[in-house]
């Protein structure tokens, strides 16, 4: 009765869409305008906690191996440290804006956890480069939270950090795609499937 | 007339600004992609061919999750976010 794995992913994905557009808007108006309503000002921050309490179900049920399994318990530790700490400073429990930097080391633990889990080369099969495209765009991407520490009301840096995650849900919406860049480059990776 | 009648009435006339356009336009935006993208690759719609599939499979409609993002953000966001902006913009 468990969804597959990619549909996990595909799930996962909608969320990042969703978040990724929130945030873009929240660049678009402004931190200010943004929070003139406090739910607003909570939604990607405790959808970024929830996703991240969501992955620890994930790691128990849909890792095979235990490199496969500490990846996924990384990001669920990362990803609730970095809504948590924006939760704090919505909420005005957290004062210092070094908080911030719990996003781009989210991101960097992520976009590392992804490449060094991946223990194939790009083009072994579909997995594998989708592990090294979301790794690399991940880890490139931490540069926008990072500028976002120093540069509050960058919209460049603020815009960039939104589309990253709006990425991210492509390159998820992207498991089990039947595209011929992501079908089974290797006879070593076995039968293709769907 | 009264100025102060003139003067609402060009605020309720005024062009809304780009900020305003791209939060209005992002989520039919968001939906669109899902249409375009369940044209493109229709078999990532399980319902199309729903015989013999199980619940998880008939669940999993990416193209139409794409499309809901879009409308749930037209609907629950996007509304409440060009009131306040148009506000903001308004300096009242």
């Amino acid at each position: 009765m468990q969804p597959k794995a990619e549909m996990v992913h595909w799930m996962f994905a909608t969320g990042f869409l969703f978040v990724g557009i929130c945030l873009f808007c929240e660049a678009i108006v402004g931190q200010e305008v943004w929070r003139r309503r406090a739910w607003r000002a909570y939604l990607w921050p405790g959808l970024a906690f929830g996703m991240g309490v969501l992955m620890w179900p994930v790691m128990t049920f849909f890792t095979n191996s235990a490199i496969h399994m500490i990846a996924h318990g990384a990001w669920a530790q990362v990803m609730m440290l970095a809504g948590a700490a924006e939760l704090g400073r919505v909420r005005g429990k957290l004062k210092s804006d070094l908080w911030l930097l719990t996003v781009p080391l989210a991101l960097v633990v992520s976009g590392t956890a992804f490449l060094v889990h991946e223990q194939n080369p790009w083009f072994f099969q579909r997995s594998a480069f989708l592990h090294h495209l979301i790794g690399w765009t991940v880890l490139g991407a931490a540069v926008f939270p990072l500028v976002r520490v120093f540069r509050r009301h960058s919209v460049a840096a603020n815009s960039g950090f939104a589309l990253t995650f709006v990425v991210l849900a492509v390159f998820l919406y992207c498991d089990r795609d039947l595209a011929p860049v992501f079908g089974h480059l290797s006879p070593l990776a076995g039968a293709p499937h769907r | 007339m009264n100025a102060e009648l003139a003067h609402q009435l060009d605020a309720k006339t005024a062009q809304p600004t780009w900020r305003v356009r791209v939060v209005q336009g992002l989520g039919p935006a968001t939906s669109l992609g899902g249409i375009v993208w369940a044209l493109v690759q229709p078999y990532r719609i399980t319902l199309l061919h729903p015989h013999a599939q199980g619940f998880w499979w008939l669940f999993s409609e990416p193209p139409l999750w794409v499309l809901l993002v879009g409308v749930v953000f037209a609907l629950v966001v996007a509304p409440g976010l060009i009131e306040d902006l148009e506000d903001a913009e308004g300096g009242r």
